[in-house]
């Protein structure tokens, strides 16, 4: 039962807030969007000086609810509860956390499927590519308007990492920390080959009419389908569905056929189809675009020492053991990066056998050595607990 | 304070950039920071202490010494290379010292003197592989794989024309007796060096 798992360290029921913001924002592509919201969660208290803020940058699939529940019969709290909540690495005792929906999603922010006032019907594929500076930058926005000068910290894991990292050099003095979870800084050709077989998946679905698809009263569900599926095994590992599933079989015998048979068939097609439910298919465009075109170093020429000089903040760096998508090297990069910038860092690759979902997955080590770093940083607002 | 901070702490330049290689608990970068405003990081592999180094507010990268790695450093990006009782547990010290002189202007190294008089006359009184409060450990299950005395470390320094600036010889306790100094290789049990190239 849903109210008997809301322990001591749960935020508890939270509930989403809505902010509009009225002035125009020009996109990095060149484009302007007029206007848009912002949907977005706190949890804990801002102290008096507003010097406890922790932003919280969702990854691919994300959204803005991070931790807690919305009711009490919720099965299942939010995407990162396992690290948010009294006495948890981002300590809500302390910290006041806020997760926003990014712009472009499908979860309350502005994105593909609302209404473009220019038109009057949804954006469609006429919504703009959406970088994850352009992300940063609404962010920004966002904490403008709840009085936050400076963040004591901005967190994000995969894609919300790239988030983080983007902060720390273009907004050096709006953060004291960044905390970098298997993230890289910039995509590898097999990543973005991945991410093209997801996206060809969606644009080659009959349902997905050009991107029209809800005007014309159809939802590309195959083609989300799919994407999902084929991003769903980068995030995994080989031991891991090996342990999970290894070559078990649904029920017991071959059927010489191709209907699923195998147990990690049936997994991977229940995701998918779960996913394909819920999730827009031009946000998971967009958002995989946003990600093959992450690349900080670009506009220092290809330099990342000179990306990280920008940054004042210290970071602390986490990957994980058996994450192949942006595995530990990529970290490592990252972090020599800041050594050569004469940064501040840490830096832990932690033993996990989950893949790149390894940040969603509790794990002592990396619980442990995040909320040692994460007291730090409160003490800093005097805080310690 | 720890008596070997004590003697490594004159040293280090003020506000100079350090790395220290098998930097533990973090101990010594702590002292560094708060002692001489130094700016640098420690390589530590084991969970516990890059925890403790977190806690501590000391940059600490995780990293195996034996590794290759260390060559993704670029070359002269610290003042002072620091590795304290680590030269000996390394795959291959020679190449450790070199590295260290490539990273760094000047390196800082200590290790635990298997010339002293005690550990010589262990082996040749008992016929085996020398224990001590120093080099606590059984022969087949020890960090320590590569031990040596004063003299093969100086000679590893000529071969590789690394220079030596500095030496201080001490007992276990970090003390600098007038014999230490006299018979370095024969009565000190900890040697210091400050070596450059």
């Amino acid at each position: 039962m849903a109210a008997e798992s809301q322990a001591a360290d749960s935020v508890g029921i939270v509930e989403p807030q809505r902010l509009h913001f009225p002035e125009p924002i020009r996109l990095e592509s060149g484009h302007t969007l007029p206007e848009f919201n912002l949907v977005f969660e706190t949890y804990g208290t801002l102290n008096a000086d507003a010097s406890n803020a922790v932003l919280i940058c969702h990854a691919l699939s994300g959204h803005h609810h991070a931790a807690g529940y919305h009711s009490r019969e919720d099965r299942k709290p939010g995407w990162w509860d396992a690290c948010i909540g009294p006495g948890k690495p981002i300590d809500t005792n302390k910290f006041f956390v806020v997760c926003p929906n990014n712009l472009g999603g499908c979860h309350g922010s502005t994105g593909p499927a609302s209404e473009n006032p220019d038109t009057g019907r949804p954006y469609g594929p006429d919504f703009p590519v959406i970088t994850v500076r352009d992300w940063v930058k609404s962010q920004a926005r966002l904490a403008d308007r709840l009085g936050i000068d400076q963040w004591a910290a901005v967190i994000g894991g995969s894609l919300g990492g790239m988030q983080a990292l983007d902060w720390a050099i273009h907004y050096p003095e709006r953060i004291r920390h960044a905390v970098v979870i298997a993230a890289t800084p910039r995509l590898t050709a097999q990543n973005i080959a991945f991410n093209e077989v997801a996206r060809r998946a969606i644009t080659s679905d009959p349902e997905f009419h050009e991107g029209r698809y809800l005007e014309n009263d159809a939802i590309p569900q195959r083609g989300l389908m799919l994407a999902r599926m084929v991003g769903h095994i980068t995030y995994l590992s080989d031991v891991s569905m090996g342990e999970k599933f290894g070559r078990e079989l649904r029920d017991h015998a071959y059927h010489f056929g191709f209907d699923v048979e195998f147990q990690v068939e049936s997994y991977l097609q229940y995701q998918g189809v779960r996913f394909s439910e819920t999730f827009d298919a031009n946000t998971y465009l967009l958002m995989t675009r946003a990600l093959d075109y992450f690349d900080p170093a670009r506009e220092f020429g290809n330099d990342l020492t000179r990306a990280m000089a920008e940054a004042r903040c210290r970071f602390l760096v986490l990957s994980f053991s058996s994450d192949w998508r942006f595995a530990p090297e990529h970290s490592q990069k990252l972090v020599n990066a800041m050594v050569d910038a004469r940064r501040d860092v840490s830096y832990a690759e932690i033993d996990s056998d989950w893949g790149h979902d390894a940040f969603l997955v509790p794990n002592e080590r990396y619980e442990s050595l995040f909320r040692a770093y994460m007291n730090r940083v409160a003490k800093e607002h005097g805080d310690a607990g | 304070m720890r008596a070997d901070l004590k003697l490594i702490e004159p040293w280090v330049a003020p506000g100079s950039r350090v790395l220290d290689l098998g930097c533990g608990d973090g101990t010594l970068m702590d002292y560094l920071q708060r002692e001489k405003g130094v700016v640098g990081y420690g390589l530590e592999i084991n969970p516990e202490y890059i925890e403790e180094c977190v806690r501590k507010g000391v940059n600490v990268i995780e990293q195996d010494l034996d590794e290759d790695r260390l060559h993704s450093f670029r070359d002269q990006t610290f003042d002072t290379v620091i590795m304290t009782q680590a030269l000996q547990a390394v795959r291959r010290p020679d190449r450790a010292l070199t590295e260290m002189l490539r990273l760094g202007r000047e390196g800082v190294v200590t290790f635990p003197n298997f010339g002293y008089w005690r550990l010589r006359l262990h082996q040749l009184w008992n016929g085996r592989m020398p224990m001590s409060s120093t080099l606590p450990h059984t022969w087949y299950n020890t960090p320590n794989i590569h031990l040596c005395t004063v003299r093969d470390f100086e000679a590893l320094c000529q071969e590789h024309r690394i220079r030596i600036k500095d030496r201080t010889v001490v007992d276990n306790a970090h003390r600098s007796r007038w014999y230490n100094r006299l018979w370095p290789n024969l009565l000190g049990q900890i040697a210091v060096y400050r070596v450059t190239r």
